[in-house]
């Protein structure tokens, strides 16, 4: 794969990420990006099950806040070193969303959609129940867990560094799916299952699995933020409202194709910085968003990436 | 024993306001095969014209319901053609994608308005009595409204020409289309009629409960468990299914914190889901 250039691209486009802000020490430039970087893992993976297979999962966020808690969890009460946290957060996460995508993957269109907000749901009011975990106060870490980095300060600089890593491997994967045979599978699933499954598709099989996978890469994610942040609760994990967004951003840059779901991150990350800060406008961000994505659907709905492919064909071979 | 009885009365009753809720949601899902993620949106309208009506204009409370189907129809209509009618037939993840920006709109216009403290209208009724447990009078009367107006409404779809056309639609829009029913009219009908019920049903929840801008998003959830319970496109469905929900939170709560019932409704519905995706009372074959 590393033979074409568009691997190559996204190298570049993170060590940038990476490094720009960190040669600047610019702590503000950081954290805006910090919050590109999640949006992107989450709309990138989210398209996965949208933008190829064609299922519409509003409970993505789910995969998200359960992956910072095992994280969480596992620094605060085991003191696992937080990285093999996040990555024992991610192959749970991915393990339970494999078990479970067996399941509710046998509802196809709406019924499924329903069944993955009702999943976050549950999960949330079940965390909010759980008294191990904190119930509804959820779990604060305390300064000492910082020591491993040396303080809080170099830590944020890890942390940082580590979900521009895990952004470079959601596009990666984006892109390594899409051109093999299991993607393959998965776009004639999204198009036409019963004409998928008779050719010889294993749509039951695929199904879970691309549910598996676009959940590992945002519960490590999820696990990284949240040490961040220093606390999790249960509001803020399973936030429904954060799911949704994300299918604006991917709706925006061009759901189906591999650099639109992070083009559509960063705009819409941008823009909601823009709407906040403005004095008159920051009690209307939600209402703009939601003409944004009326206009969006209604109008352009290959988003971004798909008006350029109309209005410039040639762009369709390089442009992915 | 009586209390356990109380409480799953008085869940039967706020059962019957439920089910008229998920009615509205149903019925745009049956005919126009479109989930309509506005729905929440919509009830906290009908609870805020209940708001307006009463401490803005002065009036009795329950004149707000007359004007909230009125209201809830003509913005149904416009709703429609700003909404739905270019993504219907399309696939499902733009109907869904489309109403949930009209739902973000909303939520966001109310929001700048009435910001997110509580608001309670209260409501006085009589109430009655019995071995020391009361069933407020308010409850008795909006589950009295909910079952006649799912009445009416079984009436207009059942009885009338104009109900004869909305299920011909619901069954097959183009052969509708060629015996000369004007489908795309029908539609946003249909739509009208959606949001007016859901509207009305918010009305009466909040003569029942304290309310929020955000409270629609509970009842959303809510109306889907009812749904699915009830059976898709099913609006008989829906008024057992509401009684079948009320009746499950009436007699969960005596026996476990308030704090499990989300549990227990979502696991239910995300069973049901998988269990059951035509619905328990549903009678029709897949």
């Amino acid at each position: 794969m590393w033979r074409r250039p568009f691997p190559w691209l996204i190298v570049v486009a993170a060590l940038l990420f990476a490094l720009v802000p960190y040669f600047t020490n610019d702590v503000g430039m950081r954290e805006s990006l910090l919050l590109a970087a999640i949006y992107i893992i989450l709309a990138s993976n989210l398209n996965l099950m949208i933008g190829y297979a064609g299922y519409v999962n509003f409970g993505n966020i789910v995969f998200f806040g359960l992956g910072g808690y095992i994280c969480l969890y596992l620094v605060t009460a085991w003191h696992v070193h937080v990285i093999v946290a996040a990555l024992i957060g991610g192959v749970a996460v991915s393990a339970v969303a494999l078990l479970f995508g067996t399941g509710i993957l046998r509802l196809r269109g709406a019924f499924f959609a329903l069944a993955t907000i009702g999943v976050n749901q549950a999960v949330q009011q079940l965390v909010v129940n759980f008294e191990p975990w904190g119930g509804a106060t959820g779990i604060y870490l305390s300064l000492d867990s910082y020591k491993p980095f040396g303080g809080p300060m170099q830590a944020l600089w890890w942390m940082y560094l580590l979900i521009v890593l895990l952004t470079a491997a959601s596009m990666l994967l984006s892109y390594v799916i899409k051109n093999s045979k299991f993607g393959l599978g998965l776009i004639a699933i999204g198009q036409n299952e019963d004409a998928a499954a008779v050719l010889g598709v294993p749509t039951a099989r695929y199904k879970a699995l691309v549910y598996s996978a676009s959940a590992f890469l945002p519960a490590m994610a999820g696990g990284l933020y949240f040490f961040k942040s220093g606390i999790i609760e249960p509001g803020a994990a399973f936030n429904l409202e954060q799911s949704i967004e994300a299918i604006v951003m991917l709706m925006l840059g061009g759901a189906g194709t591999i650099l639109g779901p992070a083009l559509g991150a960063v705009l819409y990350e941008e823009m909601r910085g823009i709407l906040l800060t403005t004095q008159y406008l920051s009690h209307f961000q939600l209402v703009i968003a939601g003409v944004l994505l009326l206009i969006i659907v209604q109008f352009v709905p290959g988003g971004l990436l798909g008006w350029l492919h109309r209005l410039w064909p040639r762009t369709r071979g390089w442009l992915q | 024993m009586f209390g356990i009885l109380a409480s799953v009365i008085d869940g039967i009753l706020v059962g019957a306001v439920y089910g008229l809720a998920a009615m509205g949601l149903t019925l745009i899902w049956g005919v126009m095969n479109v989930i309509n993620l506005a729905h929440g949106a919509i009830i906290v309208i009908g609870m805020f014209l209940l708001y307006i009506i009463v401490y803005s204009l002065g009036l009795h409370p329950y004149v707000a319901i007359p004007a909230m189907i009125v209201f809830g129809f003509l913005f149904g209509i416009v709703l429609y053609w700003i909404a739905v009618h270019r993504v219907i037939g399309q696939a499902e993840l733009m109907s869904l994608l489309s109403t949930f920006a009209v739902n973000m709109v909303l939520i966001g216009l109310g929001t700048a308005v009435w910001s997110t403290s509580p608001y309670n209208v209260p409501v006085s009724m009589p109430s009655i009595s019995l071995h020391g447990y009361t069933f407020t009078g308010t409850h008795i009367t909006a589950a009295i409204m909910a079952v006649v107006i799912a009445g009416l409404l079984y009436v207009l779809l059942y009885h009338t020409r104009i109900g004869k056309a909305v299920r011909a639609v619901a069954n097959n829009r183009e052969a509708a289309e060629l015996t000369g029913i004007p489908t795309t009219q029908v539609l946003a009908m249909a739509f009208g009629l959606g949001v007016a019920l859901a509207g009305v049903s918010g009305t009466l929840i909040a003569t029942l409960f304290p309310f929020t801008v955000l409270s629609g998003d509970a009842y959303q959830l809510k109306s889907f468990v009812v749904t699915v319970l009830g059976g898709l496109g099913n609006p008989a469905g829906a008024l057992l299914g509401g009684v079948a929900l009320g009746l499950i939170e009436g007699l969960a709560t005596p026996f476990m914190p308030v704090s499990w019932i989300p549990v227990v409704e979502f696991g239910l519905f995300v069973f049901c889901l998988i269990a059951f995706p035509r619905g328990i009372f549903s009678f029709t074959k897949a």
